[in-house]
């Protein structure tokens, strides 16, 4: 329907919406994350959900301990490869829709650890990435910014044809292969379906 | 506190025979350590901790060191029987030549205890370990049964060096998973290769880039197209 419209309807006290509209303003105000923290990225998200900046303004207050009632994984931290296959196991714990932040420099790239050997390079490795966020670690407001950004895109999200949200599509795989813990690396050392090869090396010839 | 000369006498007249060295140190801290044998180890420590004078009943820090196997060249004097023609007439004589001589030194593991003392407020003594070699032979006794604090720390160092204490109540993994085969602090570690793009590119890390792209190839060839693969980057030419 046309905004215009409906803004002119509204003005004449009648109301419509869409069954889309109605759904996807349901799920984007009541996105409750699930109760995890990995490393200092957390602290931020407590504090992102105390007083102050108070989260509870966006409906996601509600941090569940739990991953069968949780609908987004804040990714607050460093990822070690020790830790790497219960993240994974986790997020196929949690009930379609089902949504990732992955919340600093460590959760999107391995950050200063790059260069270890014992930190995964970026959760996104594995599962799919909704937002990212960068920093480190990113303010509170940067993790409002990350939520208003996962809001719009569930907002944006069509029930019906291509690039329907996973958990409408049949076909859509829903859970993500978790890495085995080998004898000198994870194995394998990433999910190609979720993480496409990064770009290029930056060798300059 | 006594000098480490000092506790030293002391610790060779409380446990004969316990083969304690001074590693002395040279610099302005002049933090000397004593070198225990792994034999009389336990013994040692337990005299350390329970001596009224030393009291020492704090281990604040344990670690390891690896020394890898080391090549060292030397020039040696050598005498060499020289057989001569002098005037038609064979003649054999003593001869001194220089020759520069290659050889292994074999390397080790060792591991340092920091000592302290809570109730005379003194320290540290600095102790230290040797394993007779980087591969098979790297048993050294546990102070763990002497000083608690060191039960984490050795399973530390059991972890990333591959030191196994024997005597640990408790010798598993610490920080790695338990499949996990490496010793990650050791000199010759070799890390997995989960290269990727870094743009902050030092030496370092466009050699593991050139290492990566080499396997990445090989690996690619063989395993056919990778569904989104290839892409072409910011990062290229």
């Amino acid at each position: 329907m046309e905004e215009g419209l409906k803004i002119e309807l509204g003005k004449q006290g009648v109301f419509v919406t869409t069954i889309e509209e109605l759904y996807n303003w349901g799920r984007r105000s009541s996105i409750w994350p699930m109760q995890f923290g990995l490393a200092c990225c957390a602290i931020e998200m407590i504090a992102t959900t105390m007083a102050r900046y108070d989260l509870a303004r966006f409906g996601a207050e509600v941090f569940r301990p739990s991953p069968r009632q949780a609908d987004l994984m804040i990714i607050s931290g460093t990822v070690t490869k020790k830790m790497a296959p219960q993240v994974v196991r986790l997020y196929n714990q949690m009930a379609e829709p089902k949504y990732v932040i992955a919340m600093g420099a460590c959760a999107i790239s391995g950050g200063p650890f790059k260069q270890g050997y014992n930190v995964l390079k970026g959760i996104d490795r594995y599962i799919p990435v909704d937002v990212h966020i960068p920093g480190c670690p990113p303010r509170p407001e940067a993790l409002i910014q990350a939520f208003m950004t996962l809001q719009k895109k569930i907002d944006g999200q069509n029930l019906t044809g291509e690039g329907r949200p996973r958990h409408l599509d049949a076909e859509a795989q829903g859970e993500f292969p978790v890495p085995v813990q080998g004898e000198h690396d994870l194995e394998p050392s990433s999910n190609r379906l979720v993480w496409p090869l990064p770009m290029k090396t930056g060798i300059r010839d | 506190m006594k000098t480490i000369e000092e506790i030293k006498a002391a610790i060779e007249a409380a446990v004969p025979g316990a083969g304690v060295e001074v590693v002395p140190n040279a610099s302005p801290s002049g933090q000397h350590s004593l070198r225990l044998e792994p034999s009389h180890a336990f013994e040692v420590a337990k005299f350390l901790r329970d001596d009224a004078e030393l009291a020492l009943d704090f281990l604040s820090n344990a670690t390891g060191v690896d020394w890898p196997d080391k090549e060292v060249t030397e020039k040696v004097k050598v005498k060499r029987l020289v057989t001569k023609t002098v005037d038609g007439v064979e003649q054999s004589a003593e001869e001194t030549v220089e020759e520069s001589r290659k050889r292994v030194e074999p390397g080790c593991l060792e591991v340092v205890y920091h000592l302290f003392s809570m109730a005379k407020k003194h320290g540290p003594v600095v102790l230290r370990m040797k394993t007779v070699n980087r591969t098979d032979n790297v048993e050294l006794p546990s102070l763990t049964p002497v000083w608690r604090s060191a039960e984490l720390q050795e399973r530390e160092i059991f972890d990333l060096f591959g030191i196994v204490f024997t005597g640990h109540p408790d010798l598993r993994r610490l920080l790695m998973w338990d499949a996990f085969k490496d010793h990650p602090m050791r000199r010759d570690y070799v890390d997995p290769d989960d290269y990727e793009y870094e743009p902050t590119a030092h030496e370092q890390v466009l050699a593991r880039a050139a290492a990566h792209t080499a396997g990445e190839q090989i690996a690619g060839a063989s395993a056919g197209a990778i569904p989104g693969g290839g892409q072409e980057g910011i990062g290229g030419k």
